[in-house]
């Protein structure tokens, strides 16, 4: 039947057609595709500039009551520190001899603070704040060091807008900064 | 630990320890006789029946019959090797362990002993239930489960793995050379290019970054250049032979041979093709290195040159003149060692070491030198140069260009003073 030959020679060069484009992409072919869900789900870096950042939004006054109940344990109640991280002051201190280095004076990027707290904190139960109050509590810490008013609310276009004070002082990696001669004797 | 040795461990430091760690049964009579002379004590209370010209008790009765161990552990013998974990953090969740360096030989770290640091403690993680997720810049976003990884084809190499804080700039500076250098270890690892697994999804132009993530309660993330993907990096699922242990990422990590420890990103479940950093809080809040003037280093990838000497070294005893090996490990981040040299009179001069083969790019390389104590006060102490031509510097040296606010990458010689009693200390603290 030579439809039917015609058929199976038409979806054998298809077939190979296929296995030539899969290779080329997928030399080993192991592994299967991601969907675009399956990434939402688990594609949580925020950079920068704040992209990436999700839908939703928190106050001062909200991200205080969070904080109280989920944060001042180990933060103190006013990120003073404890257990946990300082997360207030220190601008100022970082060329002195005993550098204070939090939220305020060290982090050179705020969207960085809704990425890390979604991702890890609280330490006994990441991953299981909201997004409104990972916006709230972001605001609070921020609050906290003076840089956001008391009445503000963040979102993902005002929490991208933060300049944190320290931005511009990081700088690459110069190394090798230190040269030993290598002296033998008489050193 | 009775085997006759030249060296001792200080009774007054690890023999308290051991004894607190075993309850006592063991080194009880070391502790109780006290002083210095604890070990010879404790050999003293040995069976006199055992010795020449008798015949040892273990050879009149068989021994342990096959199955009574069927994961093998160290000899009782040895039960003070162990970690060496630091005494009443805040917490220890996201803490470190050290490896016992000086009490071990060679260049690999056995699994048990090596050291950890994590962020958000260990995971408990079924393999079955784990996936790694590759997508971004990629031209098919993909997932695969560990069983798909390890039908990648495979490779082995020996590399050594390092914290970048270790140890840091300030006072008070450690006992024991795991006190100082202890957040330093080497294994044989088993797992597949990592180049081969980018290529597998395709990546896009405009690929500089990739950012690791692991499926750790921190969900510890680090961004590594595309260069370091495309060259050395590795996904690993085995070290040592064995399948990674928890501490170590199972059942999978990054490995990146010569970068600081923590980008090596354990329980990896995600890679993300970006063209920039992700700027996360461990490479922005952590593992930046603050100088002088305020400013700070951002992404200071490499781990420089270094070197310890392990043996004799703070916490142990020369316990008489005569001849004595000092013996020690090198490494460094740029590739291999080249040449170690040591210096027996407080660095007025310095002598070539000899280096054990094999001599491996990135790994730790056994290194020793004869030497005969007189019974004099000395300082004894190493220096690595690597095959960029780079010399491990003196604290003084790192001190003046970094000041001490600095906190990582601290790669400094560490000299041990010996005293005339044969105790050995840290002659920095």
């Amino acid at each position: 039947m030579p439809t039917r030959e015609l058929c199976i020679a038409a979806f054998v060069l298809f077939a190979l057609a296929c296995a030539t484009r899969a290779q080329a992409q997928n030399p080993y072919g192991i592994g299967r595709s991601a969907t675009p869900a399956e990434i939402a789900g688990w594609s949580i870096d925020i950079d920068r500039d704040g992209n990436n950042l999700p839908a939703g939004s928190g106050s001062v006054s909200r991200g205080h009551e969070v904080f109280d109940q989920q944060c001042a344990a180990c933060h103190g109640a006013k990120g003073e520190g404890g257990v946990g991280d300082r997360l207030v002051g220190g601008q100022g201190t970082l060329a002195m001899p005993k550098p204070v280095r939090t939220v305020g004076s060290y982090w050179p990027y705020a969207p960085t603070l809704f990425d890390y707290i979604r991702r890890a904190m609280p330490q006994n139960a990441p991953q299981s704040l909201g997004n409104d109050d990972v916006y709230a509590v972001s605001a609070y810490i921020l609050n906290l060091n003076g840089l956001l008013p008391a009445d503000a609310t963040l979102d993902a276009r005002t929490l991208s807008a933060v300049k944190m004070p320290n931005r511009s002082m990081f700088v690459g990696d110069p190394r090798p900064d230190v040269k030993n001669p290598a002296c033998m004797t008489g050193c | 630990m009775t085997e006759p040795t030249d060296v001792d461990n200080d009774p007054a430091v690890t023999s308290r320890r051991r004894f607190l760690r075993e309850g006592g049964a063991l080194m009880g009579g070391a502790v109780l006789a006290g002083g210095v002379a604890g070990r010879d004590a404790l050999a003293a209370t040995a069976n006199a029946d055992n010795l020449p010209p008798n015949i040892p008790e273990w050879m009149k009765a068989p021994g342990d019959p096959m199955g009574s161990q069927p994961y093998g552990t160290p000899s009782p013998f040895e039960k003070g090797v162990v970690k060496n974990i630091p005494k009443n953090l805040p917490q220890y969740l996201s803490a470190s362990g050290r490896t016992p360096l000086q009490d071990l030989d060679g260049i690999i770290t056995p699994n048990g002993l090596f050291y950890e640091r994590h962020h958000g403690g260990v995971p408990t993680i079924d393999p079955a239930q784990h996936r790694l997720m590759l997508h971004g810049l990629v031209d098919k976003p993909l997932i695969f489960t560990v069983d798909d990884i390890r039908r990648f084809p495979s490779q082995s190499h020996i590399y050594f793995l390092e914290c970048s804080g270790n140890p840091v700039y300030k006072k008070p500076y450690g006992k024991t050379a795991s006190d100082l250098v202890g957040l330093l270890s080497c294994a044989e690892w088993t797992g597949v290019s990592l180049k081969l697994v980018l290529q597998e999804a395709g990546l896009q132009p405009g690929a500089k970054w990739v950012v690791a993530e692991g499926a750790d309660a921190a969900a510890m993330t680090r961004s590594i250049p595309i260069e370091k993907c495309l060259d050395d990096a590795m996904l690993v699922y085995s070290q040592n032979g064995e399948r990674l242990r928890p501490q170590q990422g199972y059942p999978l990590r990054l490995l990146l041979p010569g970068f600081e420890g923590n980008m090596n990103v354990k329980w990896l479940r995600r890679l993300h093709v970006a063209a920039e950093p992700t700027y996360s809080r461990e490479e922005t809040s952590k593992y930046t290195d603050l100088m002088p003037d305020g400013s700070a280093r951002e992404f200071t990838f490499y781990m420089e040159a270094k070197s310890i000497i392990t043996r004799p070294s703070g916490g142990q005893r020369l316990r008489a003149p005569g001849f004595h090996e000092i013996s020690g490990i090198a490494w460094s981040g740029h590739g291999k060692i080249r040449r170690v040299d040591v210096s027996v009179d407080d660095g007025k001069s310095w002598q070539e070491a000899q280096l054990q083969e094999p001599v491996l790019t990135r790994a730790l390389t056994r290194f020793r030198f004869p030497w005969h104590w007189d019974g004099q006060t000395a300082v004894i102490q190493s220096r690595a140069i690597d095959e960029t031509g780079y010399v491990q510097p003196t604290l003084a040296e790192l001190l003046a260009v970094r000041g001490d606010n600095y906190f990582y990458h601290n790669n400094a010689i560490w000299p041990w003073r010996i005293a005339g009693d044969g105790e050995v200390t840290n002659a920095n603290a």
